[in-house]
């Protein structure tokens, strides 16, 4: 089955490879050396980057190399029902995943024993947290200055019964007629590199490969959104941040 | 993640050029060919399923508890699945006492997704009460000795340790679980056999089942988990970029050598 013959409606009324509206912005925090916020729809995800800086504990140090650490949090009032604040075994996942999705681009080399700290916050849950934040903090890291190769950008990619979607909302989510909702978050620089996936549901090899390729179109276009929205705090006229 | 103990560089080099050839350290036919698997029931006579599973001389111990609790809200009328994994230090010099890790933590979700989402349990018959009681099922992974791989030996463990558990009595009235007393009531299970392969990349091969050495020399795992050609979870991990065409192929490694596994596993499940 292919998309092109699908006449799926989304309850949003979106077409099947259309995101949800985008912000995107970075210095949301002052106090940090980069931020940034990106909004997706009705999720919202904050990212702040400290460092590079010298790294704590001591036996954590690498002599070779800088290094990332990221920490994924969901405020408390985040989502319908109350998050007990604090780190369970899902946030853990995800900073760890955040971690992979990133490094990839960076290039630490030159801060031996050094670690860049990025704290992600998400403020308001509707699916799609972990792409958002992953957006976000690549947006963070380079408002940072950190030395980077290329960008990331993050989409999940779902299959609603047998029609593949991009972007789930919640309520996409929670689908559950026929085949049910399979979610498949997918990172990908900006050279079409996957450097994150994972999936939970039900799907054929063949549509799986279809939805690598819809996450390839989709992470594009958020590109030149979080393009954008760093040239946009950049002083053309008098150098330095706006 | 800080390394312990990292496959000596001779020994490194040894293997990629092993790969090349399309050959490994350990003498087995190709790069997606597994090691033995050994499955042992009934480790444990107290638990309502247990079970050791080999591959090679990687071993994990894998257990099924059950017990009565409230269900969760967004599934009022459906049983709960648990399961935790715990990388044991008398396991592997590289293992060290604590909480667990995160490649235990890991371990834990990527095989509780891979269960849960395959609709392997089916969890609405391990219903007592709608909104008020229901049966939660633990699963309980103990590596042994690690010589790789524990992912997919954990789901392997899982699923046998699943289809011989026996459910254990319950005082209805009293509303108490009669522990260490079995029904000759099954698990509720469906023919959805959830089976993971992960794909590791080293150098510029693709490959299965690495031992320890192998292993500690990845560049990037993708596990993937399926039931008759349908991937019910995937997992990438570590910080390693691949090309599309390389994620591609990986699906198509995975479920290839998945049904070769299945049929040794329901051979020896039998």
């Amino acid at each position: 089955m292919t998309n092109k013959k699908s006449d799926f409606v989304r309850p949003d009324g979106r077409k099947l490879d259309e995101l949800r509206p985008i912000e995107a912005k970075v210095g949301v925090v002052p106090n940090a050396d980069g931020s940034a916020m990106y909004k997706s729809g009705d999720t919202v995800a904050i990212a702040a980057v400290y460092g590079p800086k010298k790294m704590h504990p001591q036996h954590n140090q690498d002599p070779s190399k800088g290094q990332l650490r990221c920490d994924y949090n969901m405020l408390s009032f985040s989502v319908t029902e109350r998050i007990r604040p604090g780190k369970n075994r899902r946030a853990m996942e995800i900073s760890e995943i955040t971690k992979w999705a990133l490094e990839p681009v960076l290039l630490l080399d030159k801060y031996p024993n050094q670690v860049v700290d990025v704290f992600i916050n998400i403020i308001q849950a509707d699916a799609g947290t972990r792409t958002a934040g992953i957006n976000a903090a690549a947006m963070a890291l380079a408002h940072a200055g950190i030395p980077m190769r290329g960008m990331v950008s993050s989409v999940a990619v779902g299959k609603l019964d047998k029609t593949l979607v991009v972007d789930l909302t919640k309520e996409e989510e929670d689908y559950h007629e026929g085949e049910g909702p399979t979610d498949i978050p997918i990172s990908m620089t900006d050279d079409g590199k996957i450097t994150h996936m994972q999936l939970d549901g039900k799907i054929g090899v063949t549509q799986l490969q279809e939805a690598v390729d819809l996450a390839k179109g989709a992470c594009a276009k958020i590109y030149e959104i979080q393009k954008k929205a760093l040239k946009d705090a950049i002083d053309l006229e008098n150098g330095g941040k706006k | 993640m800080d390394k312990i103990m990292t496959t000596p560089e001779p020994t490194a080099e040894r293997i990629k050029e092993y790969f090349k050839e399309g050959k490994r350290f350990d003498e087995r036919g190709g790069l997606l060919d597994f090691r033995k698997i050994i499955i042992e029931k009934n480790v444990s006579k107290k638990a309502e399923g247990s079970v050791r599973v080999k591959i090679g001389n990687t071993e994990v111990l894998v257990g099924v508890k059950l017990d009565v609790s409230a269900p969760y809200p967004d599934s009022l009328n459906k049983g709960n699945l648990m399961v935790t994994a715990e990388m044991l230090p008398l396991s592997s010099p590289r293992f060290e006492s604590g909480p667990p890790g995160f490649d235990a933590i890991e371990l834990g979700r990527v095989t509780d997704r891979g269960i849960r989402e395959s609709g392997f349990i089916d969890l609405e018959k391990l219903c007592i009460k709608e909104g008020e009681k229901v049966w939660t099922v633990f699963i309980d992974i103990y590596s042994i000795n690690d010589d790789g791989n524990l992912m997919d030996a954990s789901t392997i463990g899982a699923i046998a340790a699943l289809k011989m558990a026996k459910i254990p009595k319950y005082d209805e009235e009293k509303g108490k679980v009669l522990f260490g007393e079995l029904s000759d009531e099954n698990v509720p299970l469906t023919n959805h056999l959830p089976i993971a392969i992960s794909v590791h990349k080293i150098g510029n091969s693709l490959i299965v089942d690495p031992t320890r050495e192998e292993e500690e020399l990845s560049e990037c795992r993708v596990t993937l988990t399926n039931y008759g050609g349908i991937i019910s979870s995937l997992q990438k991990s570590n910080s390693r970029a691949l090309e599309i065409h390389e994620m591609k192929r990986i699906f198509e490694i995975s479920e290839e050598v998945s049904k070769k596994i299945l049929k040794e596993i329901e051979s020896r499940l039998k």
